[in-house]
């Protein structure tokens, strides 16, 4: 059985499906990705889907599935690059896919993950800085 | 009710032998038809050239319109009649032209006083009566087609999508919203957002005279699809009456933001985008 690859880029675990997506192939997809996100404790996932032709209702339900097993390990996901025909036959079908954050392609998926990273970091320094003034104080 | 080659042969001679007052007369009649539209000159030729195409087939046996020794008749009758639909003249004053044609042989033929001219005259008469069927066919044909073609100019011409800012696109939609066309007003928007990779887009209805609860579900589906496509859509240009159709229909938009001018759609997207920080 063909697997779809994880890449680690960063902080950010890219995942580009560019085979089609059989039932088989998307459960894989999913413990896969649980497994790689523990290991190396990353906070940002993006899904790739523009070489997909077909998204059917259990592809769909699955993407939902890990975004929210994503979001139990604290790591967001992103699914970027869905085509117009795709997005379409979906709303067509009745199928938003709530709780599964989009972007148009994998720059601004890059971008939306960063700025909440960033945010988290400001907020950090913003929490530190009154510890490091009291330990060079004295 | 076909020509005997007999007829035909006869007819060939009756055509080429009074060629000229023939077509002369034919144009005159048209002319009397088409009120001045087209020029005497202009007519004759037409008259003359379709004449040569009648004689042509009787001579060469035709004995119905559909034979092989007609095809050049059929062709000229369909130039004619192409010509005329385009010209914009009504289909009876097409066909007209070719009716006249059995007018002014009767003319020619003076006073019928034996049978044998009598038949030979219903005959031809049958003919003429399926060249002129023939023509209104191809008028309709041609109209047909053109409507086709404005139609689909219409489509094209109607639902631009342009780039408003960075990152944002608009659709000023103008014109009633059917369901062909918001299929193509979504295909449009949907692969523009992809192509220039803008997270946000502005559905303007300022030109869309009446929004009912069909048009609202095409809104609504363009929406959702650029959602799961990961940009954001807002809808502006929403007039006073709009608004009260809209809540009379109970039509929600939930938490798509709606705004009341371009401008304001303009605005609150750039400020959505500085809060984004992009």
């Amino acid at each position: 059985m063909e697997r779809v690859p994880v890449l680690k880029i960063g902080d950010i675990l890219l995942v580009s499906i560019q085979i089609d997506m059989e039932d088989q192939v998307a459960l894989q997809l999913q413990e896969d990705l649980a497994d790689k996100i523990v290991a190396t404790g990353t906070h940002g996932v993006i899904i790739d889907i523009s070489a997909l032709d077909i998204v059917d209702s259990f592809v769909g339900r699955t993407l939902a599935t890990i975004a929210s097993v994503s979001r139990v390990l604290d790591a967001e996901t992103v699914v970027v690059g869905m085509r117009p025909a795709v997005a379409i036959t979906l709303v067509e079908l009745g199928l938003s896919l709530p709780g599964i954050r989009t972007a148009l392609n994998v720059e601004l998926g890059i971008a939306m993950i960063g700025t909440r990273d960033l945010s988290g970091l400001l907020d950090d320094e913003d929490e530190d800085e009154p510890d490091q003034a009291a330990v060079t104080a004295p | 009710m076909s020509l005997s080659p007999d007829e035909a042969s006869r007819f060939a001679h009756l055509l080429s032998s009074k060629a000229e007052p023939l077509a002369a007369r034919w144009a005159e009649l048209v002319a009397a038809g088409l009120r001045g539209r087209l020029s005497s000159a202009e007519l004759r030729r037409q008259t003359s050239e379709l004449q040569r195409a009648f004689q042509q087939a009787f001579d060469a046996g035709a004995t119905d319109l559909t034979s092989e020794a007609a095809a050049e008749l059929r062709a000229q009758l369909d130039e004619l009649s192409t010509n005329r639909a385009r010209q914009g003249f009504t289909a009876t004053e097409t066909a007209i032209s070719v009716y006249a044609f059995k007018e002014a042989t009767l003319e020619i033929l003076g006073s019928v006083d034996d049978a044998t001219t009598l038949r030979d005259y219903v005959a031809f008469s049958g003919f003429v009566d399926r060249a002129a069927l023939f023509t209104f066919d191809s008028y309709v044909r041609v109209r047909e087609s053109l409507i086709a073609d404005q139609a689909e100019q219409l489509l094209e011409l109607s639902t631009p999508v342009v780039k408003l800012w960075e990152g944002v696109v608009a659709v000023p939609l103008v014109g009633t919203l059917d369901s062909a066309r918001a299929q193509v007003v979504m295909e449009r928007l949907l692969q523009t957002l992809v192509d220039t990779g803008s997270p946000y887009a502005i559905i303007d209805i300022t030109g869309v005279p009446a929004v009912d609860t069909q048009v609202a579900q095409h809104i609504l589906k363009t929406v959702v699809a650029a959602r799961l496509m990961g940009a954001d859509c807002i809808i502006s240009g929403i007039r006073p009456q709009i608004a009260q159709t809209i809540v009379a229909l109970g039509i929600e938009f939930g938490d798509i933001a709606t705004k009341a001018s371009l401008a304001d759609a303009l605005r609150y997207v750039i400020s959505q985008n500085k809060r984004a920080g992009r």
